[in-house]
């Protein structure tokens, strides 16, 4: 279900904290990219790397320092509009990382999965917000009489799916998910990605999937940006950066991933990165091309001798 | 080499008295531990790998109650062998002899299982001085030199550091650190690198493998995550709401497995070469409040046959060091065999340069 049009373009983003007078924490630097309508853009980084921090700057839970974020067309990164506001508020959703907080426990299902709905008026009568519910609670593998409950009564596997219902029925073009299935159970990893993916077949949605873990990413993505300390130092298609990592903290990242081959992972040893050894520089380097969509974040020198 | 047992545990049933009526955590598990070797046990949460453990380093909270069973430590104290029952022991004993001083845990959180108003030498130094009775100058000096071993960059700066000056990997290499500081003979790590991100986790895992052959220690390692078991484990026990339903070498356990769920859990790994859908295992593990009657495994699996609601099946043998617990396996069963993509993967995996394994 990809076109080419873009529906959301992050240029330059910066996001700084001021901790202290002397002391300010830069957690993005200059990240540049873009989401079409109806795929998945992966991004990847170790802790700290400004991953989680991107994605909440584009929600706007953060205003960014520097930059622009384009959103269906429209700026969202300066002071919004009223009505600015509120198209990002439906059409942009979230998905958390842990099933167990994101939940306000003395709530039913219903009222959290409607809680959009009231919000911003969608509903004519009583009737109608609890089909749209119940519809929405089917589309994600839970039944009617799971409305009606509390979150303690589900497993993590399924708090997250009512994370999900709670998102989609805004019926959102974006749905950034930050790390939503780090906290679950390999078997119920496996079921959640394949319900997002199910999800985005059917409605084309568009997914920022945050994630440290490698392999269900490449497993989800359409597109891959590999972020480190705050800057975004490749970006390609999956199939590009895994057969051909270029930048030598990707080459890092995926040979780090333990492969289920214990014969061969046994003699296997992971790379080990350092930028300050290889003299890297990430202010110095800009995004240069290199086949397709793949981009790598290095300087002239840098890029001849990588390639 | 002769293989050297060290830890054996039989038959054992743990329950725990909650306020919605008594669970069932662990139905009957053997296991048994050879000196210098590794064992993986694999399991979702709840399947009941950190109950065993901590029965193991008889650290049980206080609501759990051992029904039955049997937990042998073989230790070698200087050459003299000396057999601990551990569940026949008193907490004290336990104490003295046992828990961080034989047998030494790793714990999943890095960020909590530290003292953070203590500092690093002190929490470092505390087992030596309370277990081998060292003086405080002779515990500093080994202390440096345990965190030189775990590879933390100006160790004497380091011991007078807090927890919270230290990043996550650091932390947990302290932890080794501390686990190791009175020279265990096995050392428990339970999900070491879950909170951690895949480079650090890479490089606490080969440090861990590293020192594992320098003192040959015995590992157990429990964790969910597959690829981490294929990297580190000599043998892999798979564990299933509280029982074991497939223990074998590492190699027999990713090339020829037998149990469904063991054919679930590598299935939802996802292929880093293909774009097929994940295999996903149906349903979520049993509530152990209830009695489970037949195969636990059951209800989500879609190669059950009647005989599994029936009656729990007993561990199969398959070589002498394979077993699975699966009706599949015995003589009047029908002939099934794992999912083809699980076989096509593993064929492929087979032909993977430098892998040769005979079946």
């Amino acid at each position: 279900m990809t076109n080419d049009e873009r529906l959301l373009e992050v240029e330059g983003l910066k996001q700084h904290f001021r901790v202290s007078s002397g002391f300010t924490v830069k957690a993005v630097n200059g990240v540049s990219f873009h989401i079409r309508r109806g795929e998945t853009f992966g991004l990847v980084g170790e802790s700290g790397s400004g991953k989680t921090t991107i994605g909440r700057t584009i929600i706007r839970l953060y205003t960014p320092t520097e930059g622009h974020v384009r959103f269906e067309g429209t700026d969202i990164s300066g002071a919004l509009s009223h009505q600015a506001l509120s198209q990002l508020r439906t059409k942009m959703q979230m998905i958390f990382q842990d099933p167990m907080a994101c939940l306000n426990p003395r709530k039913k299902v219903i009222d959290i999965v409607a809680q959009g709905l009231d919000i911003h008026r969608l509903y004519r009568s009583r009737q109608e917000r609890r089909e749209k519910v119940y519809e929405m609670l089917e589309t994600v593998g839970l039944s009617e009489e799971h409305a009606n409950r509390y979150p303690h009564q589900f497993s993590g596997g399924q708090r997250q799916r009512i994370g999900i219902a709670r998102a989609l029925i805004m019926q959102p073009s974006l749905v950034i998910a930050d790390e939503p299935i780090t906290a679950l159970d390999v078997s119920i990893q496996a079921q959640v990605v394949n319900l997002l993916k199910s999800i985005q077949e059917t409605t084309g949605i568009a997914y920022l999937f945050i994630a440290h873990d490698l392999s269900m990413v490449h497993y989800i993505s359409d597109r891959i940006g590999v972020l480190h300390r705050g800057y975004l130092v490749e970006t390609g298609t999956s199939q590009e950066i895994f057969s051909n990592p270029i930048h030598p903290y990707t080459r890092s990242l995926l040979s780090a991933i333990p492969h289920p081959n214990p014969i061969l992972e046994k003699k296997r040893k992971s790379i080990p990165y350092d930028p300050a050894v290889l003299g890297i520089e990430y202010d110095r380097g800009a995004l240069r091309h290199l086949e397709g969509e793949h981009f790598v974040l290095s300087t002239e020198e840098e890029f001849t001798a990588w390639t | 080499m002769k293989r050297e047992l060290i830890l054996r545990i039989r038959d054992l049933y743990i329950s725990f008295r909650t306020a919605a009526g008594t669970v069932n955590s662990i139905r009957g598990v053997n296991l048994d531990l050879y000196r210098g070797e590794t064992i993986a046990i694999v399991g979702e949460s709840g399947s009941g790998k950190s109950v065993t453990m901590k029965a193991t380093m008889g650290i049980l909270s206080s609501n759990g109650k051992v029904n039955d069973g049997v937990i042998e430590f073989y230790s070698k104290d200087n050459e003299n062998a000396v057999t601990y029952r551990i569940l026949e022991m008193s907490k004290r004993e336990i104490r003295r002899e046992i828990s961080g001083k034989r047998i030494a845990m790793v714990f999943q959180d890095p960020m909590t299982s530290l003292n953070p108003t203590m500092s690093i030498g002190t929490q470092l130094m505390e087992g030596m001085r309370h277990h081998d009775k060292l003086s405080r100058a002779e515990a500093w000096k080994k202390a440096v030199s345990l965190l030189k071993m775990v590879e933390i960059p100006e160790p004497e700066k380091r011991m007078r550091s807090y927890p919270h000056q230290l990043s996550g990997g650091m932390r947990q290499r302290v932890n080794i650190a501390i686990a190791l500081s009175c020279d265990p003979e096995i050392l428990i790590c339970d999900e070491p690198t879950t909170a951690l991100d895949v480079t650090i986790q890479a490089k606490i895992l080969e440090l861990i493998q590293n020192i594992q052959k320098e003192r040959n220690l015995s590992v157990i390692y429990i964790t969910h995550d597959l690829g981490v078991v294929s990297k580190i484990a000599d043998y892999v026990s798979v564990m299933y709401a509280g029982k074991i339903v497939e223990q074998g070498t590492v190699n027999e356990i990713f090339y020829d497995p037998r149990h469904p769920y063991t054919w679930g859990l590598l299935s939802s790994i996802p292929d880093v070469t293909s774009d097929q859908k994940l295999f996903t295992i149906p349903g979520s593990p049993p509530n152990l409040l209830h009695p489970v009657k037949g195969d636990a495994f059951a209800p989500r699996n879609i190669y059950a046959i009647g005989m599994d609601y029936l009656e729990e099946p007993p561990m199969f043998k398959i070589t002498k060091t394979h077993y699975a617990a699966t009706w599949l396996l015995d003589k009047r069963a029908p002939k099934v065999h794992m999912p083809t993509s699980l076989r096509a993967r593993i064929d492929k995996m087979l032909r993977e340069e430098g892998t040769a394994y005979d079946e």
